[in-house]
């Protein structure tokens, strides 16, 4: 399968991207890892006219420690995450769910800006970063803004960054020791996840319970009053409108969001 | 547009198309044909082969983001006095293969594996070979092909040219 023709610009910073993305306008996509856009475009889903291949910005990858913070550059392939020292120490959460995208080869391509820009409901690393709290930094001719993650997912595929602006960091708080959790229900070790759940301080997002990664709000609440994890995870899929596929049907993804969470609770409870 | 691209210590310049995949631009235009294209969808993993140390699946990269990389294929790992790579040398001698068809991709995936982790596990050779399908199901003889390979130390996880290769 091959891509429509397209003009590919290779953008040597993050100002050369953004110009292009002005010049270009709605035909152009930003390329990091190509693992969601090339299978895509290849499938003829998507057809940019131009690609500005945003893939060897030497600055955009990094992971630094920022007061309570750490901040991701992001350009920061998967595995890097996976492997860091400091995310494994400050934010263990991030470190595993980069871990849980597909196989290593595809660790090797895929980049942190490009999975929170894709914005699908089933990934990993956006359901840790939903429940670790904390920014995604964008960037655009005005400037540079935070997004809070609890606003960044609007939708299917959807996210609040504008189209001319791109995805330069994610800031994440440092939960050091916090016990966390994360539960990926799979039929084979490197597919998506049919349902998953993480936990960590209280609070729990769901992957794949509808049209964006989402809190389980209900859970989080019984949880601040003193409910148990049996009592609180039993709530887990309130509020969520899961889809029937080939995979599971909406009944049984709200069961598993269910069990899924109170296996994350106790995990980290556990810790 | 013009893309210059190490392939088994050979660099070359060339004048590709910038929808050109990586797979296509060593099997057609470089003429290296080992790696094969399975599933073309990121999930058969026979198209594996290492670019600048890391493996990736080369029906999902654009020649254009190769550009200026050291790829590495299974023609590459073969001495030139014909020797075995460490890791083929393991197929060979546990039957780590049966038609054959995923064994590139296999043998170029193994490598990844065992740089990054020179002492692996059975689980996790089993864990690292995830995005590699085999249709013959032969797993068991390729995990243990991975596991004699590591015996040979860490010239299993390493691709030849990357030591040659001074930038
Ligand atoms: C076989 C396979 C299995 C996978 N399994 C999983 C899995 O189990 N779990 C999971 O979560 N994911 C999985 N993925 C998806 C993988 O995580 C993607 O690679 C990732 O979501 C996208 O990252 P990328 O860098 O490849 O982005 P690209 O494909 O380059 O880009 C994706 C989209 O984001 C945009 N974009 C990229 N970077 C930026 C930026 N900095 N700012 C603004 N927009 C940007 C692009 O224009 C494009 O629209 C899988 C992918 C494959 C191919
Ligand atoms: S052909 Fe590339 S992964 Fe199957
Ligand atoms: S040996 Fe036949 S596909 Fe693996």
């Amino acid at each position: 399968m091959i891509p429509t023709a397209f003009d590919y610009v290779r953008a040597r910073s993050v100002d050369e991207a953004l110009a292009a993305l002005t010049e270009h306008g709605e035909d152009a996509k930003l390329l990091a890892g190509g693992h969601s856009l090339l299978p895509i475009m290849k499938l003829r889903l998507a057809i940019p006219t131009v690609l500005i291949d945003i893939g060897g910005i030497p600055d955009l990858s990094y992971v630094r420690v920022e007061g309570d913070e750490v901040a991701v550059g992001a350009g920061t392939r998967l595995f890097e995450i996976e492997r860091d020292e400091v995310v494994r120490a400050e934010v263990p959460l991030l470190s595993h769910v980069a871990g849980r995208v597909g196989d290593p080869q595809v660790r090797h391509r895929a980049t942190l800006g490009g999975t929170v820009a894709h914005s699908d409901p089933a990934s990993d690393v956006p359901t840790g970063l939903l429940a670790l709290g904390g920014d995604v930094v964008v960037q655009g001719p005005a400037g540079r803004r935070s997004i809070p993650v609890t606003a960044c997912w609007t939708g299917f595929f959807e996210t609040d960054v504008a189209a001319d602006e791109m995805v330069v960091e994610v800031r994440v708080p440092r939960t050091g020791s916090s016990g966390w959790g994360y539960e990926k229900f799979t039929r084979r070790e490197n597919d998506w996840a049919i349902v998953a759940a993480a936990a960590v301080e209280g609070r729990v997002a769901l992957a794949n319970m509808a049209g964006t990664v989402v809190r389980a709000a209900a859970t989080e609440e019984a949880l601040a009053r003193g409910a148990s994890i049996a009592e609180a995870a039993a709530l887990a899929d309130q509020g969520t409108s899961p889809s029937s596929d080939m995979h599971a049907d909406a009944d049984y993804r709200r069961h598993l969001a269910r069990l899924l969470t109170r296996r994350a609770l106790e995990t980290a409870a556990a810790a | 547009m013009q893309v210059s691209i190490t392939v088994n210590g050979e660099q070359r310049t060339d004048e590709v198309e910038p929808r050109l995949l990586l797979a296509h631009y060593l099997r057609e235009v470089r003429g290296l044909r080992a790696t094969n294209i399975g599933c073309d969808s990121t999930s058969c993993g026979a198209c594996t082969v290492i670019v600048d140390g890391l493996s990736v699946k080369s029906c999902t990269v654009l020649t254009a983001q190769a550009d200026g990389a050291q790829v590495t294929t299974l023609e590459g790992l073969t001495g030139a006095d014909g020797e075995l790579h460490p890791v083929q040398a393991a197929f060979r001698a546990e039957h780590g293969l049966q038609c054959g068809f995923c064994t590139p991709g296999m043998v170029m995936a193994a490598i990844g594996v065992l740089a990054d982790n020179p002492d692996p596990t059975d689980r996790e050779v089993r864990e690292g070979l995830e995005g590699n399908l085999c249709r013959c199901t032969g797993y068991h003889n390729i995990v243990r092909a991975v596991l004699t390979a590591a015996q040979a130390g860490p010239a299993a996880g390493q691709v030849p040219q990357a030591q040659e290769v001074e930038a």
